[in-house]
């Protein structure tokens, strides 16, 4: 399939690519704390969003124990209740996932596997990181204030959100709404960065159909979020608007406990429509850096071209476009035009075509492969494997009627955290064991990791797949407790409380994770440079981990896309992106 | 109401189209390439500050788009009110006007290197732009002084009607991208100061004029939408 050319002509000297000037750090300060190297950003990034998403995790622990043992903690007030709820979902979806893959991986490797030095704005990218830190705290913060954090739900809907009665409808609201609009001006900065470093700053010869499918989805993943996160931005300052100036952009005229309160004409669907305006394409945003990890990880550890590249990118741009139009099909409850309603059904359920596409693609990919069963690649089948369940719950979803009766079900719980809570946790702790290596020198230790992968994927399993049921049984969600609903029966208790004691010990068990990755940065095995034996640049470095600059005296040169793995005819079973054409026969080994 | 969404959706449609022109016809996986023979790594031949620029103005773009598609969701409720029009607004305009006029002398100066030039043309751009923004700030004062805004205990917020509200919104989110374009036009100010020769600011100077004509589109936009008359028509064309 692969011509091979042994022409001398062939033989290229290293490209001449324009160099940049570097900041050079000299100051502990500025290396480490107003750093302006992207990998260490991609660290604090990183960092900062497990962090904050262990608060996240200590939320859910605090839901599932009133849940799974109604009235045990007196503790856990109505109040409490729903405002871990709130803030487990913000902090999840936008503190931990979105920082997580595009600040995170996005900054360490873009960099890295395109063959550049660095971003090309880096005082931007390091503003962009500071910016976030400072959302983080000021979302904290609203856990301190009279009357504590939001308690309206992630979606924060308005009037709800901001009237007496609803937990932190004064301050802590306030201070939610500044928390986002920080982290929207902030990923802005970000986010100009990775799509303009990805367009220009490529190395010679590294087209974009060269690119690793992490870049892809990376990529995609931040032009969605650039031109969604302004809808958000917008709804935001309105709603602030509302609360602090009592203008009536969302709030219509109340009556509350027989007092006339100040608003009048406002429109509470305009703000849920802007509010999925920007959060359906926030479920791709999240996903799309997931499914180029992942099948990079797939094509890496099953030694095997990834099948279908050109599909594999397509889908990503078209599952990308899709998702700006289908927005309303969380609103199918809110009360709408029934053309609307088949529109958006339409949309929703289109997009399962591309989708599906990448499926195949990776099982494909699997198929006669040379699979290692290494952590990396146990997490990567792992998520195949929830997002095809979470998918197919989506299927039951995207139709009106069925989504109907459903909205307001622990059968939504159960489907968005499949699709979009533990299918793109799951890449992440495939892409960390992956990219460990390269980050610090060491391995991460194989026992630890495989424990750690069982546990949390049959743990996963334990927690959500019975939710479905519930869901069916018709238990509503976000409910502080059940009492007497004649329509629940009462064994719906004891599967509630086997999801609790599932959630518990996957909760515990990530604590392994963090131990395993603290443990190894000190007492790991050497990784060497590129221990996967995998083909992007980011292994090819000359130092590892790599130095400020990335690559050495000269930038790589590409020859080839990212995934020649098992080329007939080759000494080794991977050929490096910035191989010389002739020079492979004898030298793959040898390769840096 | 779909005007504003269709603009979006072209961004959208660009940004697709663009990739997967690039994508077609390319087969990766055939044959590696000798590196004389391959394209430089950037995708297009422009500094990366002028694609930033241009990544930036699409951002923009999709944060005012959806501001006007809300403001015209909003005309659609019973309590929507004409905007009593502040008159500064007109004088306001002509500030804006003249100061993108002053940032394309200097544009125009700066290509031909005429580093004397290029300093007028930034200090008169920077001068009418502070001008234009204390005169938004007048108009909030002129608002305020006829009573549309005070703070929602007295119902003012209220009384003065959506409108007035959304006045407030435009505006100041305009005038947030004013700062900012007056930021980067204060460091190429600052540059042409100590000494830089008009090759060296030509990038900044190219970059900030396209920004203000930008602002200034933006603005007539906005400002047009506000326009009392305007505004009946959009509302009585959506509330068939």
């Amino acid at each position: 399939m692969v011509a091979v050319t042994h022409d001398e002509s062939a033989y290229a000297p290293p490209a001449e690519t324009e160099e940049v000037e570097l900041h050079h750090a000299h100051t502990f300060i500025e290396k480490y704390v107003f750093s302006q190297d992207a990998k260490w950003i991609g660290i604090q990034y990183g960092t900062t969003a497990l962090a904050i998403g262990l608060v996240g995790l200590a939320l859910s622990a605090v839901m599932r124990l009133q849940l799974g043992f109604p009235g045990t903690f007196s503790f856990i007030t109505p109040s409490n209740y729903l405002q871990a709820v709130s803030m487990h979902g913000l902090i999840m979806v936008i503190y931990l996932l979105t920082a997580l893959f595009l600040g995170g991986f996005g900054n360490y490797l873009i960099p890295l596997m395109i063959g550049a030095r660095d971003m090309v704005f880096p005082i931007m990218n390091m503003l962009s990181y500071w910016l976030y830190f400072l959302a983080v705290l000021i979302l904290v913060a609203s856990f301190f204030v009279p009357g504590g954090a939001t308690g309206s739900g992630w979606t924060l809907y308005p009037p709800a959100a901001i009237l007496p009665g609803t937990p932190g409808s004064g301050l802590g609201i306030v201070l939610t709404l500044v928390s986002l609009a920080v982290f929207i001006i902030g990923f802005t900065m970000g986010g100009l960065n990775y799509v303009v470093t990805v367009l220009q700053a490529r190395a010679r010869g590294m087209t974009l159909m060269r690119l690793p499918l992490t870049v892809w989805g990376i990529f995609t993943a931040t032009i969605m979020a650039l031109l969604a996160f302004p809808a958000l931005f917008v709804s935001v300052l309105m709603m602030l608007l509302d609360q602090t100036l009592g203008t009536s952009f969302f709030m219509p005229s109340l009556v509350l406990t027989g007092q006339h309160l100040d608003y009048s004409g406002g429109n509470p669907i305009l703000f849920q429509h802007l509010f999925w305006y920007f959060g359906h394409p926030e479920v791709y945003i999240v996903a799309l850096p997931a499914f180029g990890i992942a099948s990079d990880l797939i094509s890496t550890h099953a030694r095997k071209a990834i099948f279908g590249y050109r599909m594999m990118v397509w889908a990503i741009l078209i599952i990308g476009g899709l998702s700006f139009a289908v927005w309303a099909h969380h609103m199918f409850v809110s009360g709408m035009n029934l053309y609307f309603g088949f529109f958006f059904a339409t949309t929703t359920l289109i997009i399962a075509i591309p989708t599906a596409l990448k499926v195949y693609n990776w099982v494909l990919t699997l198929w006669r492969g040379n699979i290692h069963f290494t952590v990396p690649m146990l997490f990567a089948i792992g998520f195949v494997f929830t997002f095809v369940n979470g998918g197919l719950s989506g299927l039951f979803l995207g139709n009106v009627p069925v989504d109907v009766p459903l909205a307001h079900t622990l059968f939504v719980v159960a489907h968005f955290h499949m699709v979009m809570a533990v299918s793109p946790v799951l890449v992440f702790f495939g892409a960390i064991y992956h990219w460990y290596p390269k980050i610090t020198g060491r391995m991460l230790d194989d026992t630890m990791g495989r424990i750690h992968f069982w546990v949390t994927f049959i743990g996963a399993y334990c927690i959500f797949f019975p939710m479905h049921y519930l869901g069916f049984l018709g238990v509503p969600r976000r409910y502080y407790a059940l009492d007497t609903a004649p329509f629940v029966p009462a064994s719906a208790q004891e599967l509630n409380a086997e999801i609790s004691i599932a959630a518990l010990i996957v909760g515990a068990f990530q604590l392994l994770f963090i131990y395993n990755v603290i443990w190894s940065y000190f007492k790991g095995k050497p990784a060497g440079t590129n221990p996967w034996r995998a083909t992007t640049l980011e292994w090819q470095t000359a130092h590892t981990p790599p130095q400020h600059g990335n690559f050495g005296e000269t930038l790589p040169a590409v020859y080839r896309w990212a995934y020649d793995y098992s080329v007939p005819g080759a000494a080794e079973d991977f050929i490096p992106q910035n191989q010389p054409p002739a020079a492979r026969a004898d030298s793959a080994g040898s390769a840096r | 109401m779909m005007t504003p969404l269709v603009v979006v959706v072209s961004i959208m449609a660009v940004a697709m189209i663009w990739l997967l022109r690039q994508t077609v016809n390319v087969k990766p996986w055939i044959e590696e390439q000798a590196v004389e023979s391959a394209p430089s790594g950037a995708s297009f031949s422009l500094p990366p500050a002028t694609v930033g620029l241009g990544v930036f103005l699409a951002v923009a773009t999709s944060l005012f788009v959806l501001t006007i598609c809300a403001y015209f969701m909003r005309m659609m409720a019973a309590d929507w009110r004409t905007f009593v029009f502040p008159s500064v607004l007109w004088l306001n305009t002509g500030l804006l006007i003249l100061s993108d006029l002053a940032m394309r002398s200097a544009r125009a100066a700066s290509r031909r290197g005429k580093i004397d030039r290029v300093r007028a043309g930034l200090i008169a751009t920077g001068v009418l732009s502070f001008a234009f923004l204390a005169g938004q700030i007048w108009a909030w004062q002129q608002l305020n002084a006829s009573g549309y805004f005070t703070t929602a205990d007295v119902g003012g917020a209220v009384a003065a009607g959506p409108a007035n509200s959304f006045f407030y919104l435009f505006t100041a989110l305009h005038g947030l991208h004013v700062l900012g374009g007056l930021w980067v036009w204060g460091r190429t100010t600052v540059r042409v100061w100590q000494g830089a020769n008009a090759a060296r600011v030509r990038l900044s100077v190219e970059l900030c004029t396209v920004y203000w004509h930008y602002l200034l589109v933006v603005w007539l936009v906005l400002l047009a939408l506000l326009i009392p008359a305007i505004s009946e028509l959009c509302r009585g064309r959506l509330s068939f």
